[in-house]
């Protein structure tokens, strides 16, 4: 299996999702694992599968075996926009870093390693490449039945990995470009996606929203795509740890990227629509993005600051304190593949908004769902949520009772399925 | 002697508007008028008129072999008034042939029953007199909305004077016993009770243009024989269908309308039953026995309960706040008030709320303009929302604000009393003028004690005034 992220080093849904995915396997007997990342830091929690940091491998004095999308990825320029996940940090570092990348180099140590960052630099493309050239490496030195790649990070590894070893490719897409760019897909990363689903054996998608993308916008025959829905992991008791909130208000939170893709506009008009009306609550916007200080000056220029807050990224155990403080939760994605964190929000017992426009929305039915453009019903939602009790508690018994029947057992047991109708 | 009692039901929901909760406060429409009148327009046309048409047509041919009942909601006689009056039309056309029974029920299709007996009674009144006014007959039969029923819901029919009562032959409270008899309340013996008989009912309602069925195509001839072999232990069939079935539940291609005229023709040939209407089954036929049914039922689901309008949290909350506001909106006499709060208490609304359709209920589904069960509790709360706000405008909750309101009245009263005093004053003292001799100084004195009089009566003025006030300090 390759992926770009293993917890704890996550910046998105990626990462908690082909951690969950795998961690179900480990719960199947017939299936073993060997999860491969670009950089294996070491603390990895490696209960029941086996991890390969691609930095790990010696290729030095490998024959290399990789050829085709070479040629592809030297005309690659590097431009910010690519970017699935980033941080504002790296988003300064990158747009001011000098770039001329014509040409691949693949830097070894004198041990013949090659270094990965394994985030989201600059480098991007030219990491993806070299992690094709291990992944080809990993594939001849390993025994196995089939190979898995999450997202188009990992596409050209798995497709060098098929080379090698003539051994069928699943590819899982939990988002398109389409998803991440607004509907302008970037024709490099567009490319990669489309070389990934071609050489596919059998595709995953993460909802039907995704798999209309993927047989529409990619052409791609719809035989060969399957959904297999996301879940979550339990979390017991996790969110009893924390205090639960000192003010009489009540708590509407945005957690999530502040970029396009997530709707951080939709969410500030409907709470100034809220504020208008309702005096006894607050707003906060958590997470950090590209658009964070536009959303900053919007709230500044509403007037609504006094009730609208920032917290910036929250890091590791603030997210579950965040949701504990939370009265409603609301994802009002442009376009969402999936969305595993309102099933978060329903763990921790908070009733949720989410758009239409998510793939999470298929398969909820104890949440309010809205048209992300539709400020009205989702301030409407809001203001019943927050205004009738009976509402919110019926959201938090039954939403909780349905979050529950969503395992990550489940979910690969239905990848088990495609990859043993793919064997057979 | 044996009857088929030919029972249909009409309702049009009143359906709300999205109501958003900017709109608290501040707009007191409540009503989709566009798709309420595009639904009504069409089920008038699809159903109601060439239904009333066939039927009509049907009691000519047959004269008095043929009779059918009907009952219509107020919410729909409301709104026949507005987007479609000659159907009202077409059924006094019907209700002069005099071979059909028009049923009382609850004015606005309301659960009033679990809710307030009091507003139960009026509703059932008001409708009353709406039949009554449209088609010149008292009702003596009674239906509850849904065919709810209970042996206390019975008792109160009983009391109001009605004699025949319709409600589901739901399988559980009959056990052994057979839907095809006539019964009698439990508490109170002397109204009867007719059960409907829902395998036969549904075949036509439900299953009727189901082509998966295996009774599939359904004729008249085959639903004889099947009344025929009921017809040995049976004195008595009730088929209470909604009306909607002919042409909109069923499509006319199904051949339902078809079905339905060469009914009455095939019964009446191959079967001795005749057709009756629930008074004539009252008087003609005993009473079996009372049947026990110590709660609630109703013609909904395969549970035959109140469970698709009562008993999830919204559906609870949102009916135990309407239902708290009884006593203040009749306490306050606004004739707009009362009529939305009418129209709020239609179980339609309620319905919307039930979570069954989560597991069960395509049925739900059809019927259903909210997306979900929340989005149409939301929506209904912020319109009961915005009642409550209006209510409050014209009659406050607490007893304190009681209190200034009918303070104000008071002195209201005594001010109306001091005017009158006054004028009074004015006419005594005109008297006075005209009985004294007109002197030239007499005139100056009566213009000394008109001056006298007025400060007195601001006076009486500012006490009245420190009344308010004071009232004002203790709210």
């Amino acid at each position: 299996m390759f992926g770009w992220e293993f917890p704890p080093h996550i910046s998105g849904g990626l990462g908690t999702a082909s951690y969950g995915l795998t961690r179900g396997m480990a719960s199947i007997p017939d299936i073993e694992v060997l999860f491969v990342v670009p950089k294996a830091y070491g603390d990895e929690d490696e209960s029941g599968l086996k991890l390969i940091g691609a930095n790990n491998v010696k290729v030095a004095y490998k024959k290399i075996f990789y050829k085709g999308e070479t040629r592809t990825f030297d005309k690659i320029e590097v431009k910010s926009k690519i970017i699935p996940y980033t941080d504002p940090d790296d988003f300064w570092r990158m747009t001011r870093e000098e770039q001329n990348k014509n040409r691949l180099f693949v830097e070894a140590d004198d041990q013949g390693r090659i270094d990965f960052t394994g985030g989201y630099g600059s480098s991007l493309i030219q990491e993806i490449d070299k992690y094709a050239i291990v992944a080809s490496i990993i594939a001849d030195e390993n025994e196995f039945d089939i190979i898995h790649a999450h997202d188009w990070l990992a596409y050209p590894a798995g497709i060098a990995a098929k080379r090698v070893s003539g051994k069928p490719l699943v590819i899982h897409v939990h988002a398109t470009d389409f998803d991440r760019s607004g509907g302008n897909a970037n024709p490099v990363v567009y490319n990669i996606e489309k070389a990934g689903m071609d050489a596919a054996d059998r595709i995953i998608t993460v909802s039907n929203l995704t798999r209309e993308t993927v047989t529409y916008k990619y052409n791609i025959d719809p035989a060969k795509v399957t959904t297999v829905y996301n879940a979550v992991e339990p979390v017991g008791g996790v969110y009893d740890k924390y205090d639960t909130k000192s003010i009489d208000d009540k708590v509407v939170t945005f957690l999530g990227r502040i970029t396009m893709q997530k709707g951080p506009e939709y969410f500030i008009e409907a709470a100034y629509r809220v504020l208008k009306v309702m005096k006894n609550v607050r707003f906060v916007m958590a997470g950090s993005g590209d658009m964070m200080e536009r959303m900053i000056r919007r709230a500044a220029d509403l007037n609504i600051t006094d009730r609208f807050h920032f917290t910036g990224f929250l890091k590791g155990m603030d997210v579950y304190w965040m949701l504990r403080l939370s009265d409603v939760y609301i994802m009002p994605s442009v376009s969402e593949p999936f969305g595993i964190s309102p099933l978060e929000a329903m763990q921790s017992s908070v009733p949720v908004i989410i758009s239409k426009q998510s793939g999470v929305a298929e398969i909820l039915t104890h949440a309010v769902k809205i048209d992300f453009w539709d400020i009205d019903a989702m301030a409407d939602a809001i203001h019943g949520i927050l205004s009738y009790p009976a509402l919110s508690k019926m959201f938090i018994e039954k939403g909780r009772e349905e979050v529950e029947t969503l395992k990550w057992e489940n979910s690969a047991q239905n990848v088990r399925n495609v990859y043993l109708d793919e064997l057979n | 002697m044996k009857g088929v009692c030919l029972f249909f039901g009409l309702h049009q929901p009143l359906r709300l508007r999205r109501y958003r909760f900017f709109d608290i406060g501040n707009d007191h429409y409540y009503y989709d008028d566009y798709t309420n009148e595009t639904i009504l327009r069409n089920v008038s046309e699809k159903c109601y008129l060439p239904a009333n048409k066939l039927v009509l047509e049907l009691i000519r041919k047959y004269k008095d072999k043929f009779k059918v009942s009907y009952s219509l909601t107020g919410v729909l006689i409301e709104q026949l008034e507005t987007y479609a009056p000659e159907v009202l039309g077409s059924f006094r056309e019907l209700a002069k042939t005099g071979q059909v029974e028009f049923l009382a029920q609850t004015y606005s299709h309301s659960l009033a029953c679990m809710g307030n007996k009091n507003e139960f009674i009026k509703q059932v009144n008001k409708h009353s007199q709406k039949i009554e006014q449209y088609f010149g007959v008292k009702p003596v039969s009674f239906r509850n909305t849904e065919m709810v029923y209970s042996d206390e819901i019975g008792s109160w029919v009983a009391d109001m004077g009605f004699s025949a009562l319709l409600t589901e032959g739901a399988k559980h409270i009959l056990g052994w016993r057979s839907p095809d008899f006539l019964y009698c309340n439990n508490i109170n013996p002397r109204l009867k009770v007719l059960l409907r008989n829902f395998q036969l009912s549904d075949d036509i309602a439900f299953r009727f243009g189901n082509r998966d069925w295996s009774e599939w195509p359904l004729t008249t001839e085959k639903y004889a024989t099947w009344l025929k072999k009921r017809s040995k232990d049976a004195e008595l069939i009730n088929l209470f269908v909604d009306y909607e079935t002919f042409g909109e539940h069923q499509k006319a291609e199904t051949g339902i309308f078809k079905f339905l005229e060469a009914l009455p023709g095939t019964i009446l040939k191959k079967t001795d039953f005749s057709f009756m209407t629930p008074a004539e089954v009252a008087k003609k036929f005993q009473p079996v026995s009372a049947v026990k049914v110590p709660s609630p039922i109703s013609w909904a689901d395969e549970e035959r309960d109140l469970t698709a309008w009562l008993g999830n949290d919204l559906q609870d909350a949102a009916f135990n706040k309407l239902y708290s506001l009884t006593d203040r909106v009749d306490g306050c006499n606004n004739e707009s008030l009362r009529k939305d709060w009418e129209f709020l208490q239609a179980s339609d609304h309620f319905y919307y709320m039930c979570t069954k359709f989560f597991s069960d209920g395509a049925v739900h589904q059809y019927f259903n303009p909210y997306e979900s069960p929340y989005d149409a509790f939301m929506n209904y709360m912020n319109v009961l929302s915005d009642f409550e706000i209006r209510l409050d405008s014209v009659c406050p909750e607490n007893i304190e604000n009681q209190e200034v309101i009918n303070m104000q009245h008071k002195i209201s009263e005594i001010e109306e009393e001091l005017n009158e005093r006054e004028t009074e004053i004015r006419i005594l003292r005109a008297r006075i003028k005209s009985m004294t001799v007109s002197t030239t100084s007499s005139s100056v004195k009566t213009g000394k004690t008109d001056t006298r009089t007025k400060p007195a009566s601001v006076k009486t003025r500012t006490t009245t005034k420190t009344k308010r006030t004071t009232s004002s300090k203790r709210k």
